[in-house]
Parts: C-alpha cells; structure tokens; sequence
C-alpha cells in the first residue's frame, strides 16, 4: 500500500522550548492512525506543522493527497459565526455547484445529527454541537487526509460512542486516511488500526503499535476483547514511562466498570 | 418598553423646562422661543418646499460623504491592517493628520474648491474617514487566528482569507466606525454650511434666518431637525448592524 504520509526527523522548537524532538513515522493510505501521549506534549503542534500551518523548525513532512481536512481542538473558534450551521459545512466546497454542495452539507449534518441545526448560528449551538460542526464540515469535504485533534471531547458518551462508529464507517466508504490525536487510551484502541505514543515534552515516538484487532469494530464487543483490554494496559503503561508506577490494574478495573455504566444506561 | 417610556419622561421634561425658561424673563425677549412656538414653526416649514430642499440639500451631501468615506476607509483600512509595512510607513503621517479638527480646515478648502457642495462634502469625508479606517484596523487585529488557519487548511488563498474571512470577520467593527463616521459627518457638513461655504443647507437655512431681524424661531427649526437627523442616522446604522451582524 501506498504512503499517504511520511514524517521525517520532524522537530519543532518554539522560542526555547522545544515542543516536538524528532519524530519520524509513516501512514499508509487508508490507514486511521491515533496519537496518543500526555497533555501539552506537542500533539497539536504536530498536526499544525502537518497540515502546513507552522513550519517546522527542521525534518520534512511529505503529503501525497490533495484534499486535507483539519477539525482543530479549539473547534469553537474555527467556526465563522457570520456563517449558518450549514454555510460553514459549504465552506470548503465553494467550488463545487450549489444544488452539490447543498447535499453534501445536509448528508454530513445528518451524519452527526444536525440535520436540523442547518440553519442556527454556531454560537447558538452548545459545545459538543459545535464541535458536530466541525467534524460534519471535515467529512463533507472528502478529504484524503483527515486529522483531527481531539475531535470528541466535548460530547457525551452516547454522543462519543456514535460518533466513533460514524468516523469508522465514512472513512471506508471513501477511503479517507485520518489521524486523530486523543488522550483517551480507550477510543484509540478502539478506532486505530495503529497507535503512536508519544512522551512528555518534546514529544518523542515511545511506540509504534499496531491494534491486532479486526477492521469491523464494535462498541460492545471489541472493548471487551481480549486483545482490546491487553492492547490499552499496554499504552497506559506506555504513556506512564518514567513516572511511579501508576497501578494499572486498578485503572484499568476502574475503566471498566465506568464502561459498564455508559452501556448499561 | 420601561426604557421607552422613561426615554419620553425626559424628553416631556426637556420640553417642559424649555417651554419655561422661553417664558421667562431672565432671558431678553425672543432669545429663545419656547417649543410650542418653535414646533408651530417646524410644521409650517415642513410643507414649505424651500425649507425642504435644505433638508435634502444636507441629507444628500451627507449620503454622499459617508459613501465615499466608506469607499476609501475599508479598503485602506484591510491594506493597513494586513501589511504591517504600510502601517509602519504611514503611521507619522496618520497620526499628524487626524488630530486636525476638520472644522480648521474650512478656510482652506473654501479657497481650493470653492463655495460648491464639493468642500462641504469633501471636509465631511476628511471628518468621516478616521473613525472607519482605525475601526477596521483594529478589527483586522482581532481577527481570530484560527479562523485564518481554517480557511487556509480548506485551500483559501490570500485574496479568499481576505474576502470571506477578514471582511466578514471585521464588519462589526466596520458598522460601528460608521455609525460614528456619521454623526462626526453630520456636525461638519452643518458647520461648513453656516459657515458660507454653501448656498443652501440646513446650516445655510439657520445662518440666513439668524440675520437680519433674527428668527430665533426658524434657528431652532433648522437645530431640532438637523439632530432629528443625526437621531435617525444613529438608530438606522445601530438597527443595521443588530440586524445583520447580531453576533
Ligand atoms: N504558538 C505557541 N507559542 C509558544 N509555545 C507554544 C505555542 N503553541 C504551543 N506551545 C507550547 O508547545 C507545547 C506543545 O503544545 P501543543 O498545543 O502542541 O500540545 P498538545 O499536546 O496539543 O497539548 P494538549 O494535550 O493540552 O492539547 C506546550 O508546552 C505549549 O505551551
Ligand atoms: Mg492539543
């Protein structure tokens, strides 16, 4: 399979401080990717640097699709609140016809259950509609490479659990590569076919993992697969290098019985 | 509808106190008529047509000036905003030429483009300007980044950031420039108009109904409308930007 993706030696240095180390890492076509690693070790910055908003302080980040789509942490403020729910969605389509661009803008919305938010203003949605927003205009736009930071932090489990499903099921009907950045051990487990971990500031590759778990996810079934639950211990360990000793087993029961709660209600 | 109604309880009392300090005898007779005379007046000169096309005279020249102050105050004002080198440039002479009182220019003008509605008009635009070009200014350094960053990730290029983004983005601001722009265009268009610098005006209207026997009456019908007027603008411009950009 093709490379959609190749990060080479990627390091980027604000002032003196130094946000990213030198990482390198490729991603497949197709491939959904998570990155994984501790609160303002540089995740957003990797993707700023990706998506070619910040130039990094040296290394190379080659891209080899056309269409790139970014639904950015602080979804909020990327919407334009002169625009409606739907104008935003359209956004990126301008150049597409009118009657096209309409039915893509109502087919995303639909997919993250805004069909009748259309036509809202963003500042009249709550924080977990507006970040829908963000995520519907992404996959309107078809892009071949989907990166997303954190694109699921501010809706409710239900809401989560959907949403998860929805960004698995589009990104094989188009064929969409995507790398999403989470702090949620479990959600990349569960959506990626590979997981980067990266350490504390700068970020560093600790690990490269691939999810031995088959393309058809579930959210009942898979998380409690056996290879799901060893995977996540895995990364929590992972993403605890260096520290005391976090009690694992502990969390990871903890974990469990929440997940219990979510699916039972 | 309380504010309403407290907004006409100050305005009954305004009348009431005028109406009583026109009556009385500190002041020397007809200096100043009392707003039962002066709004007899305003009715009679609204059906007259020459009062009439002095209030269109003003209201047209005001038009007029705002226009071509917008025209010339946005697109400076996004290229200042957008190119800090053109800022930096034009910074000494910007700051050297907006505290001129646009009033102290009057002689000048008068003697450049003689006694036409082209001075009134063009003093107006200098007046009006200022408030528009540091409102978009400012705005264009509110801009929010990440709108930016949005627009660029979806493949906008530089005149696309600037049209769909900055613009949008900074109408606000633009609108309440405006809104200032024309109450500032307002004091200066009436002021070069009593000033002779025109032939007909409200200003003109005041000045001529001041001299000779001295119609104190006719000058309060000139001042009430010229800030019914400015009222209007004001409220117009307000309603405006809560209608359109309520955000
Ligand atoms: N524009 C900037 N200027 C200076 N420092 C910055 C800038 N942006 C980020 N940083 C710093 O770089 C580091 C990495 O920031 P970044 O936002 O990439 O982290 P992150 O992994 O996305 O964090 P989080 O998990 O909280 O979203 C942080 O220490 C942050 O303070
Ligand atoms: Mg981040």
């Amino acid at each position: 399979m093709s490379n959609m993706l190749e990060v080479a030696d990627l390091g980027h240095t604000y002032g003196d401080h130094e946000a990213i180390g030198g990482l390198s890492f490729t991603v497949r076509a197709g491939e959904l990717v998570c990155v994984v690693g501790p609160s303002g070790c540089g995740k957003s910055t990797l993707l700023r640097t990706i998506s070619g908003l910040v130039a990094p302080s040296r290394g190379d980040v080659s891209l080899h699709g056309s269409h790139l789509a970014v639904v950015f942490q602080d979804y909020s403020r990327s919407l334009f609140p002169w625009l409606s729910v739907q104008g935003n969605v359209e956004f990126p389509l301008r150049s597409l016809p009118r009657a096209e661009r309409r039915a893509r803008a109502a087919e995303a919305l639909e997919w993250v259950g805004l069909g009748g938010a259309a036509r809202k203003r963003p500042w009249q949605l709550s924080g977990g509609m507006q970040q829908r927003v963000a995520i519907a205009r992404a996959l309107a736009y078809r892009p071949s490479l989907l990166l997303m930071d954190e694109p699921f932090a501010s809706v409710d489990a239900q809401t989560r659990f959907e949403l998860e499903d929805l960004l698995l099921r589009v990104r094989r009907e188009h064929d969409t590569t995507v790398l999403v950045v989470t702090h949620d051990i479990d959600e990349s487990v569960y959506l990626g076919d590979r997981i980067l971990v990266l350490s504390g500031s700068p970020a560093r590759l600790v690990a490269d993992l691939e999810v031995p778990l088959p393309a058809e996810r579930d959210q009942v079934t898979t998380r409690t697969d056996e290879a799901f639950v060893e995977l996540r211990s895995k990364v929590a360990r992972l993403l605890n290098v260096g520290k005391p000793a976090l009690d694992v087993e502990k969390w990871a029961a903890a974990e469990r019985e929440s997940l219990s709660e979510t699916v039972s209600s | 509808m309380r504010a309403f109604t407290r907004g006409l309880l100050g305005i009954a009392g305004f009348l009431v106190l005028w109406e009583l300090l026109g009556r009385s005898p500190l002041l020397p007779a007809h200096a100043l008529p009392p707003p039962s005379v002066v709004f007899g007046e305003l009715v009679t000169q609204l059906t007259s047509p020459s009062f009439i096309s002095h209030v269109v005279a003003t209201v047209l020249a005001l038009l007029i000036a705002i226009v071509i102050a917008i025209a010339i105050a946005v697109p400076s004002g996004l290229v200042l905003g957008s190119v800090p080198a053109v800022r930096h440039g034009t910074r000494a002479v910007i700051e050297f030429l907006r505290p001129i009182p646009s009033v102290a220019l009057i002689p000048l003008a008068l003697v450049m483009l003689g006694f036409g509605p082209e001075t009134k008009i063009t003093l107006a635009v200098y007046a009006a300007l200022w408030p528009i070009l540091f409102n978009t200014i400012y705005a264009l350094d509110e801009l929010d980044p990440l709108l930016v960053d949005t627009a660029r990730v979806f493949g906008t290029g530089r005149l696309g950031v600037l049209f769909l983004v900055a613009l949008p983005s900074a109408l606000p601001f633009v609108l309440t420039g405006i809104r200032l722009a024309a109450t500032t265009a307002l004091i200066v268009m009436v002021s070069v108009e009593l000033m002779a610098g025109s032939q007909i005006g409200i200003g003109y209207f005041i000045m001529e109904a001041r001299s000779g026997p001295g119609r104190m009456d006719q000058v309060l019908v000139g001042t009430v409308v010229a800030g019914a007027i400015g009222v209007l603008l004001n409220n117009g411009l307000e309603r405006v930007r809560r209608r359109w950009v309520a955000w």
